[in-house]
């Protein structure tokens, strides 16, 4: 007998709202179909009526939690399409806010897995260590999200040589933080148990879904902008890009844990080759013609694709998130595993649907509807690490 | 592969179908192509020269039809290669990349609903962004309306 879950769409808790139809016989999931745009705000058609100037602000509040990196994409885009190179000092500036915030969606991120498969303590830690870099952030640019900071042809405001030593001391606190995680996540039976093998994606089909970030770093597609097309200060410093072949849940983790250690190696040497200079060119116009703009945001690529007739408004802009290639390859990475499985699959490209309010299930042969609760979904994940627990022996 | 190899190849084999070859600065490649080559031009980047497709791009013009841009990068290198079609009105049709390449299909449906322009041979034309009962005929992202 075949069921329909239906997961979603309402009450987003962070980016996007959702909608996932989960085809089921008994547990295993076998078809799964997906239905996105609960969000849609217009905003590609919306930037057609701002200035260059306003349409970073408003590209800003695309994405709540890696609200920089459509601005980055912006200004990439701008800078394409105008021929013009961003002062040394605000690249360095740039980089700095980017890999703060990527720190700081990893922690968001992987404090949410943990809250999936019943660690609530990894989730509540990890949170408050996200905090550090939250203050950095805050002090730094005077928000704690959202930070505005970009513009074309520089940055809106420079970095106090004064607070460069507290940044550096509040990094040094956090690195034990992450050692701490790392251990935590990575050398858990239970994680693994609950990872392994689970909601693989494969290099080919990573390649055919076209996915990004890490997504597809750890199904052994090694792509990264910041190396491949590099933007911003990543070409002047030395770090790696980190690739992992097994492409299911656990390989995902650990991507994301290994990339926070290299953005901490950024960081570091953003602060010590950093040198005093202008940080903004004051770009009054832009010529017509089109400009790409690409980024590494925490989820992967962004790109934004504009086209200019010289005039001070955009005659269209095109903007593409990392998740929506990213969600679609869900569709087979969630085949024959089981529902229990499903809220950690689905969470691991980072789309964050489990703030979804309720479930439907329904019976394909009574047609009948089954409501469920969104945190019936978390109690049948929570279940199986309980279950796993037992099976190891561990209590 | 290197970028002169694909390159060459790509002029080898689609020489006398590039109507234009523009290149904006040294990583930004844009190539006009007319709409019929588009899928042996496409399948061609996909399959035999490992190109990544990034998204497609569609745009209202004021010359009266519809221009879609196809992005693809080639892993590892720094470029970005911009497929473009120009779709003539009012036969607003183009035949889809997605029996190549699968993760083409949610940029269709959007490009198909945002401005209606008819993808043959799509598995799948429901609306994507827009809702089911959005009036037929009304596309937001055309200058016409």
């Amino acid at each position: 007998m075949s069921e329909i879950i239906p997961i979603g769409p309402y009450h987003p808790l962070q980016e996007e709202p959702e909608f996932f139809r989960l085809h089921v016989e008994g547990e295993r999931v076998i078809k799964m179909d997906i239905e996105i745009g609960y969000n849609h705000r217009g905003i590609e058609k919306l930037a057609e009526s701002k200035s260059w100037d306003q349409v970073v602000f408003l590209v800003e509040r695309i994405c709540g939690i890696c609200s920089t990196s459509h601005p980055a994409a912006s200004i990439n885009a701008m800078e394409d399409l105008g021929g013009i190179e961003a002062p040394e000092r605000a690249q360095y500036i740039r980089t700095i806010v980017c890999e703060l915030e990527r720190i700081h969606s990893h922690l968001l991120w992987l404090g949410l897995a943990g809250h999936f498969i019943g660690y609530n303590t990894v989730w509540m830690w990890v949170w408050k260590y996200r905090e550090i870099i939250c203050d950095i952030l805050d002090k730094m640019t005077g928000n704690r999200q959202s930070y505005a900071m970009f513009k074309v042809g520089g940055v809106r405001r420079d970095i106090l040589d004064e607070d460069i030593p507290w940044f550096l001391k509040m990094l040094d606190k956090f690195k034990p933080a992450l050692d701490l995680f790392k251990g935590a996540v990575m050398d858990d039976p239970v994680i693994h148990a609950r990872t392994k093998g689970v909601g693989v994606l494969t290099t080919e089909q990573a390649k055919k879904y076209c996915v990004v970030g890490p997504t597809a770093r750890p199904s052994g597609v090694a792509i990264d902008v910041r190396k491949d097309d590099p933007y911003f200060a990543y070409e002047w410093l030395d770090w790696d890009m980190v690739v992992l072949q097994e492409g299911d849940v656990f390989a995902k983790v650990a991507c994301r844990i290994l990339e926070m250690y290299e953005s901490m190696k950024i960081l570091e040497q953003c602060f010590k080759k950093m040198k005093p200079g202008i940080v903004d060119l004051h770009v009054k116009e832009l010529p017509p013609g089109e400009g790409i703009g690409r980024a590494e945001a925490p989820r992967g690529e962004v790109y934004h694709y504009v086209r200019s007739d010289g005039s001070n408004f955009p005659v269209r802009y095109k903007v593409r998130a990392p998740s929506y290639m990213n969600i679609f390859s869900n569709e087979v990475a969630v085949l024959g595993e089981q529902v229990a499985d499903a809220a950690l699959i689905l969470a691991a490209v980072d789309p964050c649907y489990c703030c979804t309010e309720r479930i439907i299930a329904i019976d394909h042969d009574t047609n009948e509807e089954k409501k469920l609760s969104s945190s019936d979904l978390l109690r049948l994940s929570h279940e199986k690490t309980i279950r796993v627990k037992k099976e190891l022996g561990i209590s | 592969m290197t970028w002169k190899e694909i390159n060459k190849k790509i002029h080898d084999r689609f020489d006398k179908k590039i109507v234009k070859w523009f290149e904006h600065n040294e990583h930004r490649i844009y190539v006009d192509i007319d709409p019929a080559d588009l899928v042996e031009f496409g399948r061609f980047l996909f399959e035999d020269l490992q190109a990544r497709f990034i998204i497609a791009s569609g745009v209202d013009t004021p010359r009266d039809g519809i221009e879609i841009l196809y992005h693809f990068d080639f892993f590892q290198l720094p470029y970005v290669f911009s497929v473009r079609v120009f779709i003539e009105k009012p036969k607003l049709e183009v035949d889809s990349l997605v029996p190549y390449i699968k993760g083409a299909e949610w940029i269709e449906r959007e490009i198909s609903e945002l401005l209606g322009i008819q993808f043959n041979n799509h598995p799948d034309m429901r609306h994507l962004i827009l809702p089911d009962d959005w009036p037929e005929g009304k596309y937001p992202l055309r200058r016409d309306q």
